[in-house]
This record gives C-alpha cells, structure tokens and sequence, in this order.
C-alpha cells in the first residue's frame, strides 16, 4: 500500500523536480525506448541542430546502438534563454536478443553472434545508467507501432520509481499509420510530444518542452 | 481388450514431456532480498519452466532482472535468448487497472508470467486477461 502511494506522488514529484536541479553541470538526458524507435535519429537531430555534430550511425536494422553515447554541451537556446543539457543516446531496451534477427538481414552469423553479444551488453549498460548516471529521460516511441508492450511499461516504471523528469516523445509522425493518440492513451500521466525526428517535424515544440522539463 | 498402460513398454524415452510451472507466491518472494527473485526466477527460466509470480516485482527488480537477463544471454551458447515477461497493463502507470482498484490495491505490482523468450508468446493483453502461448521445445 505505501509503494503505491508512492508511486502515485512519482507522476505529479516528476514533474516538479524538473524545477529542483541545481548547479552549472549540464544535466544528462537520457534518450530510452525500445529498438528502431528512433532514438539516434532523435539524438543525431538534436545535436546537429545545436552543435553542427552527429552523434551516432542511423540504421533499420535493430540494435545498432549498442553502446551509450554521450553527446555534451548541447545548448538549447529558447525564448531567450539557454539550457544546456548532455543527451545520452542509449540501446533499445528489451528483455531478448537472437542472433537470428540479423541474419534476416543480411548479416553473416559471425557477425550476427558478435552484434548479439554487443546488444545485450549495451542493454545491461543502458539499464545501469538509468538507475545512476543520468537526470531526465526522453522516453522515444515508434507512433506506428503498439505502445503497450511490457517493455515500455516496465521502463516508464522504472523512469517513474527513480523520480527523473520524463517526456514521451511519439516518434514517426511523418508515416501514415503514426497514431499519436494511442501514444498519449498509453501513457496520460506524462506529457507527450509528437515529431518526426526524421523529417524535423514539430521540433519547435520539441525543443519548448526539453527546455521547460530539464532546463 | 484394449489395454490401458502409463508405462513406456518400447523401453525409450518417457511418453510425455510437460512443461512446468512455478506458481510463486507473494509471501514467498516477500521474503527474499532482490538478486535471490532474480536468481529464482532465471533459474527457473533457464529450465525451461513458466514462473508466475503472484505479485511481480518492484521496478528496480525488474531493472536488475533486465540487466542480468542481457548478461546471461551467450549467443553461441546454450541457446538461451532471454525471457518473455507479461503482466497486466497500467500496473507500473499510476493507473492500477480495474483488478486493482475493486481489490482496493493500490501497490503496482500484478501478476506476472515470466518464460523463456522462445518458448512464451503473448497472443493477447488487456487489463483483465493475459493470453499466451507456451510451446514445447
């Protein structure tokens, strides 16, 4: 019963402790979500558009991050002010890797068993610095795909049980089949922003909302 | 006369294979500090079992159970390629679902199915029901 009373505080204290962070370090935005959300495009987008670097290769085929990436010194300028945040591009999280995914692909098996090994260390490392190094979270979703999966609830979860400030940021508006509605069906205690990090959609807003949540 | 016979008589292997299911209960896990559920829950997958904890876990259990899950996936090993994990939806949202809320409950923790990743597929989801299809190896 106490947990849950907790847990109930977590949605509206996440919100609120956006406005506690102090000091001068930029603050470490996590980018979460589970594989070919988008979530390097989205991070890849955010620091060309403020830095002129990329920070990771973009790719169909699942778990080609499979390493954290850190990106630091990302200044945001909004209506007149600057936040200036690390944003951390983190492995799609998920609960199996087999190696058989990518030979679908047209990947070697040898290469296919390294990827996999590389994927599920990548996941581990993603779900350690969730639990210690980073100070926000943008939780990336594929709007054409089914937002209740255990995955995603179990990582809100988790987001949520740490108390970090999280934005749901329903990816891929720019296909016909997105659905953003169902996006923010799934998840109504949190904000959520659409875009297409792609195209560039809607990064206006996407840029309003990072300063206003981790600024 | 027909004959009725639970004896494998061809001398080979045993006439049925099951599959297992461990039924944890909430006082059960209740009594064991993290890393021991995870422990018990992935040895139980790694035998191949069904796990069905009566009360799930806490959401830096299911971190951790995440975390070492990935670290004992050897692809080139013995085949295991991590767990299929279901329980209901809303339980870790704030909204604890109709269950829950009729049981005046408000932990969000749920039931949950845990089973290795190749052998469990979830056929549906909802609020109320968890379908899913266990195969034999």
């Amino acid at each position: 019963m106490f947990m849950g009373i907790l847990t109930d505080l977590r949605s509206s204290i996440s919100r609120a402790t956006s406005s506690l962070f102090t000091g001068g370090e930029p603050k470490r935005i996590g980018i979460y979500g589970p594989p070919n959300a988008g979530k390097t495009t989205l991070a890849n987008r955010i620091a060309r558009d403020w830095t002129g670097d990329a920070v990771g290769p973009e790719s169909h085929v699942p778990h080609e991050t499979r390493r954290a990436r850190r990106k630091e010194n990302v200044e945001i300028k909004r209506n007149g002010k600057s936040v200036t945040i690390d944003v951390v591009d983190t492995p799609g999280v998920t609960t199996k890797v087999d190696y058989k995914q990518f030979l679908e692909h047209d990947i070697e098996k040898e290469d296919a068993v390294r990827r996999s090994r590389e994927a599920t260390e990548g996941v581990a490392e993603a779900m350690h610095w969730l639990r210690e190094d980073v100070d926000g979270v943008i939780y990336v979703l594929d709007a054409t795909e089914d937002p209740f999966t255990q995955v995603n609830t179990m990582l809100v979860g988790i987001i949520e049980s740490q108390d970090l400030p999280v934005l749901i940021f329903a990816n891929k508006i720019d296909l016909d089949e997105a659905s953003v509605q169902r996006v923010s069906n799934a998840f109504p205690q949190h904000e959520t922003v659409p875009l297409s990090a792609l195209e560039g959609d809607n990064m206006d807003e996407v840029y309003d909302k990072i300063a206003e949540y981790f600024g | 006369m027909a004959e009725v016979t639970t004896t494998d008589d061809d001398g080979g292997e045993p006439p049925t294979e099951g599959i297992q299911i461990d039924m944890i209960s909430a006082d059960r896990m209740d009594g064991l500090r993290t890393m021991e559920k995870i422990r018990l829950i992935l040895d139980g997958v790694h035998d191949d079992n069904i796990v069905i904890l009566e009360s799930g876990l806490q959401p830096e259990e299911e971190s951790k159970l995440i975390e070492r899950t990935m670290t004992e996936i050897n692809p080139d090993g013995d085949g295991f390629t991590g767990i299929e994990i279901e329980s209901y939806p809303g339980g870790s949202g704030g909204d604890n679902g109709f269950l829950g809320r009729l049981m005046g409950n408000d932990d969000p923790n749920t039931l949950t199915v845990i089973g290795p990743a190749d052998r469990i597929e979830t056929l549906h989801k909802d609020e109320t029901l968890i379908s899913t299809l266990i195969t034999r190896q």
